[in-house]
């Protein structure tokens, strides 16, 4: 239906070590659309963060793309210098941080902040640049914006930062925002606002999102589509409504059952019993297999690949076909 | 801002006053003044003469508190071995201890900055990997130790800078200067870096340490993500911050280039005032040893005063904590 805008394929992430390579992101694929939104879930050290940087080509040495296609806009990047992929960084995709408090640098005021940026990325002069910023921190719901240019980091809340970190964000006016987990550090009060307030004006400008976070509710008032992540892989990815409706995986499943209702008798709460491999550590065929209800012969051989069911993709064996008739019976 | 300031103020006082009574107990419990002012023959007459005119004979606190009213006035009094005012005899080997101490710190701090910046972007590389192997010597070897390898080196063997005193000088009013002269500035190299030599490793290892530890801030990567230039995020975004503990650090430093001069002085035969207080120290010259020591520490305290005053200058969050809204 719409223009693909980031398609990554096989990607892999990893660490080399003293034992050998670590593989924290292992062959994941999955693409965007143009203004799409997609969302990312998954427990703690599923490699979320990771695929992001990756994406941005900011993973911290030793941290590295072992393999994989990153493309953007039909132009490959995973295999840019660093100085080849900043002239994309902001102005075509762009990164938000978790911790809006840390994000700002505290010695210089927003202004200059959003100034400089903006002047990295589009030719304007200091005036230009500060009307610019002055609309850009209207835009995202900063009251009196022509004072509070002027105003340094810690002069505002940690809403307030995290909007004026959007502003940021959109100053080179990118296709792609990589959110990581934008709300986690704000109050609950205010994190409705900032997501509502980054899916419109992303909408307004038809940028995609790629939105990293572990709330549910976030992703289903927000998301076209989303993945859940598990270990460093996809194990399911589709349309947010039939992966909550009707999630395949049966890691999905214990994702979905452990959001308490909120309507109607809290009739379950399920925990997912164990917890997620390490690194050094993952069993061999499916990595969720030693805490899967449903887990059978193949599940201990080979990973599966993601298989198409409906709408999704799920990487489970019980949709392959062949095991289909053998789990049955 | 002005509580800060007037508080710091309050506090330098008396530190200062402190000091004071330690300087000014030297002429009561070191030696006796009377004794290496009049040598052998003398009457009893003569011994109580010099009493009066020094004001020994008057009570402890009289004495002490017309001390610091000579001190504040910058009146030490009488050099026992010279005869002359102190404060004179200090004037006039203050330039030289001062030039050689502003040459000092400004090579500790600019290769000490740039050292530091250079060895924290490069950090893995061979160059900051060899400039931190070869900093380390500086950080060990004692003071006089490096003078006396430098004199040797470009002094002896080589020929090319001296290793005595500080060449011709000019007078500009009371002010005497080496740095109008070519042989004033050959002169002053060498004892310039042996002083400076170590602070400038500590500045260099303390810019790296904090550098490393800006570079990894979420600020730093989120102006990377950004797209800024290279530049902009290490010199625009990371050494402004990595500057705010080290202003600090170097500020002490300063002042310990001026306390540690006495060494170099020694060995260089650098006529400043640290070489006046080692010659005051054997001939128990206690008022020049009083003046030097007040001299010292008012120097320390309005370096830690002026240190203290720039962070505000630099950070934002202290300045204007009361503004926010
Ligand atoms: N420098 C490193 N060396 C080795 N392993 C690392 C390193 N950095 C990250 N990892 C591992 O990579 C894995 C994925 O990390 P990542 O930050 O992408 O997780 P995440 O899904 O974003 O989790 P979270 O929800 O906690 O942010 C983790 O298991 C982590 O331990
Ligand atoms: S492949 Fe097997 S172990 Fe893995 S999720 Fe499916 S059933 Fe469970
Ligand atoms: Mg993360």
């Amino acid at each position: 239906m719409s223009e693909i805008l980031l398609k990554i394929k096989d990607l892999i992430v990893e660490f080399p070590t003293r034992r050998g390579l670590l593989r924290a992101v292992d062959k994941v694929s999955f693409e965007i659309s143009k203004g799409e939104v997609l969302g990312i879930v998954g427990e703690s050290g599923a490699g979320k963060s990771l695929t992001g940087a990756a994406i941005i080509g900011l993973l911290e040495p030793p941290g590295r793309i072992g393999g994989g296609e990153i493309i953007f806009d039909g132009q490959r990047i995973d295999n840019l210098s660093d100085e080849q992929m900043r002239p994309l960084r902001g102005k075509r995709i762009a990164m938000i941080f978790q911790d809006p408090l840390t994000s700002l640098n505290p010695l210089y005021r927003i202004g200059e902040q959003l100034v400089e940026t903006i002047q990295t990325h589009l030719s304007m002069d200091n005036k230009q640049a500060r009307i610019r910023a002055i609309e850009l921190l209207d835009e995202v719901g900063i009251p009196a914006p022509e004072t509070r240019i002027d105003a340094y980091p810690h002069q505002f809340s940690g809403g307030m930062r995290q909007r004026v970190v959007i502003a940021l964000a959109l100053a080179g006016e990118p296709d792609l925002i990589i959110a990581d987990e934008p709300t986690t550090a704000l109050d609950v009060s205010v994190q409705a606002q900032i997501i509502s307030l980054l899916k419109n004006l992303c909408k307004e400008r038809g940028t995609a999102i790629m939105l990293i976070t572990h709330d549910m509710g976030v992703i289903a008032e927000t998301a076209d589509r989303m993945a859940v992540m598990y270990s460093g892989q996809i194990a399911e990815i589709g349309k947010t409504y039939d992966l909550i409706r009707n999630p395949k995986h049966p890691y999905s499943v214990g994702l979905m059952g452990s959001i308490p209702a909120i309507k109607g008798d809290v009739k379950r709460l399920v925990q997912i019993p164990g917890s997620m491999p390490r690194l050094n550590n993952i069993p061999k065929g499916c990595s969720f297999n030693p805490r899967c209800e449903k887990v059978f012969e193949p599940c201990y051989i080979k990973r599966s690949p993601l298989i198409d069911v409906g709408n999704s993709s799920v990487a489970c064996w019980l949709y392959d076909e062949e095991y289909k008739g053998a789990k049955k019976k | 801002m002005l509580a800060f300031a007037i508080r710091r103020m309050f506090q330098s006082i008396i530190v200062l006053l402190v000091v004071g009574l330690v300087a000014f107990s030297m002429f009561n419990f070191v030696g006796d003044p009377v004794d290496s002012m009049l040598g052998q023959e003398r009457t009893d007459a003569d011994v109580e003469r010099v009493r009066i005119q020094l004001g020994l004979d008057q009570p402890f606190p009289v004495q002490y508190y017309k001390f610091l009213q000579g001190a504040v006035k910058g009146n030490f009094g009488i050099s026992y071995r010279q005869g002359r005012p102190v404060s004179q005899i200090i004037a006039e080997r203050l330039p030289a201890t001062l030039e050689l101490a502003f040459v000092s710190a400004v090579l500790a701090i600019i290769f000490g900055v740039a050292l530091g910046i250079f060895t924290a972007i490069r950090r893995n590389g061979w160059a900051a990997n060899t400039i931190m192997s070869l900093s380390l010597i500086g950080v060990s070897l004692p003071t006089f130790l490096i003078g006396i390898l430098l004199i040797y080196i470009f002094a002896v063997e080589l020929g090319w800078l001296s290793s005595f005193g500080r060449g011709d000088v000019v007078d500009l009013g009371w002010w005497r200067t080496g740095f109008l002269t070519k042989s004033g500035l050959l002169a002053i190299i060498l004892p310039a870096i042996t002083l400076g030599l170590y602070q400038m490793t500590l500045i260099m290892r303390i810019v790296r340490a904090e550098m490393l530890e800006v570079l990894r801030t979420d600020y730093i990567k989120f102006a990377r993500a950004r797209g800024l230039s290279k530049r902009a995020v290490n010199f625009g975004h990371a050494l402004k911050n990595t500057m705010v503990p080290v202003i600090t650090v170097t500020g002490m430093q300063i002042g310990s280039i001026i306390a540690f001069a006495i060494i170099t002085e020694t060995v260089f035969q650098w006529p400043g005032v640290g070489l006046l207080f080692i010659n005051a120290i054997r001939f128990v010259d206690i008022p020049i040893m009083a003046a030097y020591l007040m001299l010292i520490s008012v120097m320390f305290v309005s370096i830690n005063l002026i240190v203290d005053l720039l962070y505000f200058a630099i950070d934002p969050r202290l300045r204007l904590d009361k503004t926010k809204g």
